[in-house]
């Protein structure tokens, strides 16, 4: 028999007999691999139905979308496309719905539609045929929640304008985007031919046009865009094909799984942590076989090679059974996630993730045990003869060194990887690394106070069980690290939720308007005005609102800068360049600003005009103060130069502007106005902005309570599953607990056996076990709890850039919840001690 | 002398304790036949036990050395050494020593096992008869008495047919009457399977059964009855 055969029989030995030990440590593992393998697969998954239904999501081969009317340039241009590809148009804009039988008012997103759109995939309605009804006359297919929003039915009348539709059908599904686009309003389909006589084209309109073109199967989508493209940056209009779009939802969806894969990645980390300790536990226990091996002639290897063998079976066992469970759990997912993502997802099989999983699952757990089980070499065949009168020392040799680099790149690269950034995977690690090493330095505070401190004149049953945290071969480090680990990452979790809860909701605080009126005509203002101070309603603003766009910026003409970039999206800010500018003017700062640079100036008319820009729009458009940039104004020229630079709070449901002009030199251009008020009670609410849609119909309302609860509910709804990939470590943690809890299992119950035969009675014993229990549980949890602290305000305070608010008793709650499981899982542990006889126990040994 | 199995010459172990020297064997020297069977008396902390890790290969020594069946054991490394202890040694423990985790029949294969032997199955359970624990082969240590656990270690010890068997107290966790069993069942696979025997013991009763007795006293050798 060669040596490896040797090993490998050996190695099989000792995994069948402790196997409910090694189940534990492969549960382990596997709950930490099903984590990574549900993400990667379903991220897998995503991509590919995102690369099946990209064509049906733009519903074309290419589009065209700008932020104003086609210039005779571009229609110039589609014509010659039109030639050979056949086009549609959808004009969309925000506008107030408005049903006059039940008196329901709501802003809605409107698209016009001209032409056979969508060209792939379907809108579906109920009923099907109310799409190619749509342009028979004056219908309206709407999102079904406007329905309930405003109480309709079809065949009810909308009124949009001036125009009156008659309710046809509902949308069952259609063409969308991730995130809340629509969170603003429901969308609701009109025929383009109609959209004159709503009149809500008017001034200061925010509207999109777009122009969807089907190519002959012989025309390249992509060469077309390159042809046009550079062509149509100069005229502020993008081009996007099916492959752009599936490139920038792939972007934005494997951002959303890298971040939940953290999550994932996270578990596996700490079920690393589980093994290791209980290799640590491992290794202590064998020490006596191990030296017995040596004295029957096994080297140093063999016996490494044993227990190098074993881990590896188990890591591979434990990472199978994990994919098999992560392949199952996939399926919860996009069920998780719906209405974050715009696509059906089918869940397949997905090889990859499969297979990166176990490759990961195997490969972090041989790692995280090769450094306690390197000991395993130094153990001397003396140790057969007498019992150690040392504990077995870890050699810091070239190996030992090897493997704990190896285990720090490690867990770096699979975070990078996992994040897909640098920075970021670096942070997370270090974050991790930084948890496990405060925990780990309480559990040694913990044992040392334990040691030293406790008064000598407390009862004998609490030093007995509070004796036990420092006695040799004690877990208490594995248990703080499982129990704090978790208590951490629920307590992170509960934090960032509850402070981006509390930012939205204290826009809706006392006082704070919760109500838009935007697009009001100057001639309407002071009608409005009246009607909201009859109202008995307080009135903020007006604010002028003027449309402009960049024409030049530090001498260069957008058109240049648009189209000297390189790639599909242009220069870098290019957005800054292509967009309609909505700025105001005013004498003074607000609440949400603060100047960084330069000085406000409240200067009377000046040529070139003064300008405080946003400190972001500053960045992209590369822009300083003294710097110049040239507006067009309605087709006027209108020269500027920037005074100061303005951090904005843009998270402040208040009208905020990237670019404020000082008074003077827009008070005569064309503007609209924005008026903000406040009315508590929802169905008064209702009926005021009713009463809007009726008297000034091209007005529009924005109910900030509505916007509130749509992001309320994204919130929750990522938080959702975030706590679901959350609960794989919390889990993951609880197998730990349990682990390092049975390791010592039978020395409890021999130690409880010999108290009882000395006359302990039943309660005496199950005092020690709460007393060493509620320690544990006491000190992981609030150490876990300061660190979900200090975590959750610095994401609150520099990931989402809000205020940080503590909430205290939720928090009391988690740290009492966790004591109590630790104390129960404890207590579960212990039963046998008190349920053997005391005889039974002591003649095993 | 060159027909000895073992020869040990001027054999001394130091060991460091609290910065000082404590010197545990000095300057030990004997030799050992093939066949021979050698009991070493002393009281506790005379140096039996280290004598016998010295003998073993288990430990060096300080000074001196050993030879074991013409290898001399200093210029050895230590897994050189590993592979000569699975080649020509045996062992059986005070405590025992069956690995826990094994089934008796799994504990006596090992040390074949080690060797590379192909039959080791059959040969351990054929082991395993001789010292009288046929049908006990799937039973786990646990399972089984103390007299029961040390006959498991006495056949894993002759197993591999080893050139030396070292037993140190073998008997001194087992009644008077088990642990003469254990004695009887030593004697006799040493001389039907001609192993030398080196035990290591302070019961007299035990050492009067042996050929040879060497009698250890504060690291040296009192009286050696070869000698006398």
């Amino acid at each position: 028999m060669t040596g490896l055969a040797f090993i490998a029989r050996m190695a099989g030995r000792e995994l069948k007999a402790a196997p409910r030990r090694m189940a534990l440590l492969m549960g382990t593992i596997a709950v930490g691999v099903a984590a990574l393998v549900a993400i990667r697969s379903f991220t897998d998954n995503l991509r590919s139905s995102v690369q099946q239904q990209a064509r049906a999501l733009l519903g074309a081969d290419l589009s065209f979308s700008a932020r104003q009317e086609p210039s005779r340039r571009v229609e110039a241009l589609l014509d010659t496309l039109g030639r050979r590809a056949e086009l549609a148009r959808v004009t969309s804009f925000a506008g107030m719905a408005y049903v006059p039988r039940t008196s329901g008012a709501r802003l809605v997103q409107v698209a016009a539609v001209a032409g056979r759109y969508p060209f792939y995939g379907e809108i579906a309605t109920q009923p099907r045929a109310a799409w190619r009804d749509l342009q028979a006359g004056r219908h309206v297919i709407v999102d079904p929640t406007l329905l309930t929003a405003l109480n309709a039915r079809l065949g009810d009348t909308l009124v949009l304008g001036e125009a009156r539709f008659a309710i046809t059908g509902t949308i069952q599904s259609a063409p969308s985007e991730v995130g809340f686009r629509f969170a603003v309003g429901p969308r609701i389909y009109i025929a383009a031919q109609h959209l004159g006589a709503t009149n809500l084209l008017g001034f200061g309109a925010r509207v999109q046009y777009e122009i969807f073109a089907k190519l002959p199967s012989d025309v390249s989508a992509q060469q077309q865009a390159d042809r046009y493209r550079k062509l149509l940056a100069s005229e502020r209009v993008r081009v996007r094909t099916v492959a752009d779009d599936q490139r920038n939802l792939n972007e934005v969806l494997s951002k959303l799984a890298g971040y939940l894969g953290l999550l994932a990645l996270m578990a596996l980390l700490l079920s690393a942590v589980g093994v290791a300790s209980a290799a640590v536990v491992f290794v202590r226990q064998r020490s006596e076989s191990v030296a017995m091996l040596r004295c029957l002639g096994a080297t140093a290897g063999q016996t490494f090679g044993i227990y190098l063998a074993e881990a590896a079976i188990m890591s591979l066992v434990g990472s199978a059974a994990g994919a098999l469970i992560g392949v199952l759990l996939q399926r919860v997912l996009p069920a998780l996630l719906q209405g974050l993502i715009p696509v059906e997802v089918t869940p397949t099989l997905s090889w990859p993730a499969i297979g990166l999983g176990v490759g990961m699952g195997v490969w972090v757990a041989l790692i995280a045990t090769l450094l306690p089980l390197l000991s395993v070499r130094s153990i001397s065949p003396m140790q057969a003869l007498r019992r150690p009168y040392q504990p077995i020392r870890t050699r810091r040799d070239a190996w030992w060194v090897g493997a704990s680099v190896a285990l720090a790149v490690s867990a770096l690269l699979l975070s990078v990887y996992q994040v897909g950034s640098w920075r970021q995977g670096a942070l997370f690690t270090a974050g991790v690394a930084l948890t496990i090493a405060v925990l780990w330095i309480t559990a040694v505070a913990l044992t040392r106070l334990m040691r030293r401190r406790i008064p000598e004149q407390w009862p004998y049953v609490w030093k007995q069980g509070l004796a036990n945290l420092y006695r040799p071969a004690n877990q208490t480090a594995t248990l703080i690290l499982a129990v704090g680990f978790g208590a951490f990452l629920l307590g992170t979790l509960y934090l960032v939720q509850h402070n981006l809860l509390h930012q939205l909701r204290s826009t809706g605080g006392p006082a704070r308007p919760n109500l838009v009126l935007f697009d009001i005509q100057p001639d309407q203002f002071s009608a409005i005005a009246r009607e909201v101070s009859e109202a008995g309603l307080p009135l903020m603003g007006p604010t002028p609102i003027v449309p402009m766009r960049i024409r030049s910026v530090k001498g260069r003409p957008v058109s240049n800068l648009l189209s000297a970039g390189v790639g599909r999206e242009g220069p870098p800010g290019a957005w800054a360049l292509r967009r309609e500018y909505r700025s105001t003017y005013r004498d003074s700062i607000v609440a949400s600003e603060r100047i960084v640079e330069g000085t406000w100036t409240r200067a009377a008319p000046a040529v070139p005009a003064r300008i405080s820009i946003e400190q972001e729009l500053a960045r992209d458009l590369d822009v300083t103060v003294g710097d110049e940039i040239v507006w067009d104004v309605q087709g006027v020229s209108l020269p500027s130069r920037v005074t100061s630079v303005r951090e904005v709070d843009w998270a402040r449901f208040e009208p905020n502007f990237f670019v404020v002009f000082a008074p003077g030199t827009l008070d005569r251009a064309p503007q609209t106005l924005v008026a903000l008020t406040r009315i508590v009670d929802p169905g008064k609410r209702g009926a005021f902005q009713r009463q809007i849609a009726e008297r000034f119909p091209n007005v529009s309302a924005l109910d900030l309570s509505l916007l509130q609860e749509a992001l309320e509910r994204l919130v929750s709804r990522v938080a959702l599953a975030v706590r679901f990939m959350a609960l794989f470590s919390i889990g993951v943690g609880i197998l730990v607990l349990v682990g390092a809890l049975a390791t010592s299992r039978f020395q409890r119950i021999r130690e409880g056996a010999l108290l009882r035969t000395l006359g302990a009675t039943r309660s005496q014993i199950f005092t020690v076990v709460v007393a060493e229990y509620l320690a544990l549980g006491l000190f992981a949890s609030v150490v876990a709890i300061l660190l979900a602290i200090a975590a959750g305000w610095a994401l609150a305070r520099f990931v989402f850039e809000g205020s940080f608010s503590l909430p205290a008793v939720p928090l009391a709650g988690l740290v009492f919840g966790v004591i109590a499981l630790t104390v129960l899982v404890g207590l579960a542990n212990s039963r046998e001690v008190v349920r053997r006889t005391p005889l039974e126990v002591l003649r095993e040994q | 002398m060159p027909d000895a199995i073992l020869h040990c010459h001027s054999l001394g172990r130091t060991y460091q304790s609290g910065g000082e020297d404590l010197t545990v064997l000095k300057d030990i020297t004997f030799s050992i036949e093939p066949g021979e069977f050698l009991a070493i008396l002393g009281p506790s902390g005379s140096g039996k036990t280290t004598l016998l890790s010295l003998l073993a290969g288990l430990d060096r020594p300080s000074a001196g050395s050993v030879t074991l069946d013409g290898q001399e054991l200093n210029s050895l490394t230590e897994d050189q050494r590993a592979r000569l202890r699975a080649e020509k040694v045996g062992f059986v423990f005070q405590s025992f020593q069956l690995i826990p985790t094994l089934t008796a029949q799994e504990n006596v294969q090992v040390p074949l096992e080690l060797r590379g032997e192909s039959n080791s199955r059959i040969r351990a359970r054929e082991l395993l008869g001789w010292v009288g624990l046929a049908g006990r082969e799937h039973h786990y240590p646990a399972q089984l008495s103390g007299g029961e656990q040390q006959r498991v270690a006495v056949a894993r010890g002759f197993s591999s047919r080893p050139r030396v068997l070292f037993a140190d107290e073998p008997t001194g966790n087992l009644d008077a009457a088990t642990g003469a069993t254990i004695i009887e069942l030593m004697v006799t696979l040493n001389r039907d399977l001609g192993t030398t025997l080196v035990l290591v013991t302070h019961d007299l009763d035990l050492a009067s059964k042996a050929h040879r007795t060497i009698r250890l006293a504060d690291g040296r050798i009192i009286a050696d009855s070869a000698a006398a």
